[in-house]
């Protein structure tokens, strides 16, 4: 019984972070942040390659 | 005899096996997401629509080939961008893929960790990491995922109204692997601007390419701040390793033969652990299980002992 309880606490974060995660691509794409990333990832980022 | 001697080559055999699993998720997924050739050919990008979405492992978004965007130069944008803001949609997919396969992403599916997997087959004397030097340098991979990924670009944009994305451009070694070299082969007006910093990025790539051939990982053991956030889930990801104590005979081959240094006797799903599987592959009694569980410790052990 005490084994199930020292359990539950996986089991309930495992589902809400889950749930979490959903949450917040919804809330990003609500806020077209998907958008935002586009954006950067079709320009060349001369930081990232070693120029800018 | 003749029995252990078929034992061995059953072993032998799965332990192949085992591997070229790995090998084709990780070319497989390689490909996948840096399908597009024209880029390599032409030195530029792709920029079609695919480019909103965030892959799970360390893949520029500079590389000629990408179809997808980088999780990490993502985050920073967001945080360092004019309107710096919590990025929710960027922290969702690697909640996501963190909360469903935990370090199993870079174990199987990471490009830059199959370049370093690759590097390591060269066969030269390896390093065996002092324990103490070791255990204090993994901390280093979380330490750059708050400052250099989080920190330095949210108080750097707050005060001066934008930041650079500082991990890309002094550390990051896939973004100068799979963006830097092959746009600067292709590409000569990019190849006229290169300067002291690409000097910089190349020489921080080879110090890495040349560790990965006498440590296994040294990347994504000590300066991966993707590993360090997947790492986060690690325990209680829906994709979790089983040790089924009864049947292990305590030989400790899985932990000799375990890439990442984990001590899997002890702990198993250690934040470390990359799930490449190995240590399932050389035991001999295959006490070692693995899957994707929903529900309580307890029985999700019997489920994974019953596989």
């Amino acid at each position: 019984m005490r084994k199930t309880r020292q359990e539950l606490p996986i089991l309930v974060l495992r589902f809400c972070v889950l749930i979490v995660s959903v949450f917040f691509i919804l809330a990003g794409l609500i806020k077209k942040e998907h958008l935002e990333v586009m954006q950067k990832a079709v320009k060349i980022c001369l930081e990232c390659i070693g120029i800018g | 005899m003749f029995g252990m001697h078929r034992n061995r080559i059953e072993k032998g055999r799965q332990e192949k096996k085992r591997l070229s699993f790995q090998r084709i998720c990780q070319l497989s997924f390689a490909v996948l997401i840096n399908g597009y050739a024209a880029g390599f050919r032409h030195g530029k990008i792709f920029t079609g629509s695919s480019k909103a979405l965030c892959v799970p492992v360390l893949n520029c978004y500079s590389c000629p080939g990408a179809l997808g965007a980088c999780p990490i130069g993502s985050l920073q944008a967001a945080f360092g961008g004019r309107r710096p803001h919590v990025p929710f949609y960027v922290l969702g997919m690697l909640m996501l893929f963190g909360i469903l396969l935990g370090r199993a992403v870079c174990g199987l599916l990471c490009p830059f960790g199959l370049v370093q997997d690759l590097l390591h087959k060269i066969p030269v004397p390896k390093i065996k990491v002092p324990k103490k030097a070791d255990r204090f340098a993994r901390y280093i991979k979380y330490g750059i995922l708050l400052v250099m990924v989080i920190a330095l670009p949210l108080f750097v944009a707050i005060k001066a109204g934008f930041a650079a994305p500082y991990f890309c451009k002094y550390l990051c070694p896939a973004g100068t692997l799979g963006g830097g070299i092959p746009l600067m082969l292709a590409n000569e007006g990019l190849r006229a601007a290169a300067g002291l910093l690409f000097d910089w990025k190349v020489f921080v790539l080879a110090v890495i390419l040349v560790a990965s051939i006498v440590i296994h990982r040294p990347f994504c053991r000590y300066l991966c701040p993707l590993g360090a956030f997947y790492s986060l889930f690690q325990r209680f990801s829906f994709y979790q390793f089983h040790l089924n104590e009864e049947k292990c005979v305590d030989c400790k081959q899985c932990e000799r033969s375990c890439p990442m240094a984990v001590e899997v006797t002890k702990n198993i799903n250690s934040p470390e652990c990359i799930r490449c599987g190995k240590c399932k592959s050389v035991c001999p009694v295959h006490a070692i299980s693995s899957g994707f569980v929903c529900k309580g410790k307890k029985e999700e052990q019997e489920e994974l002992r019953q596989q």
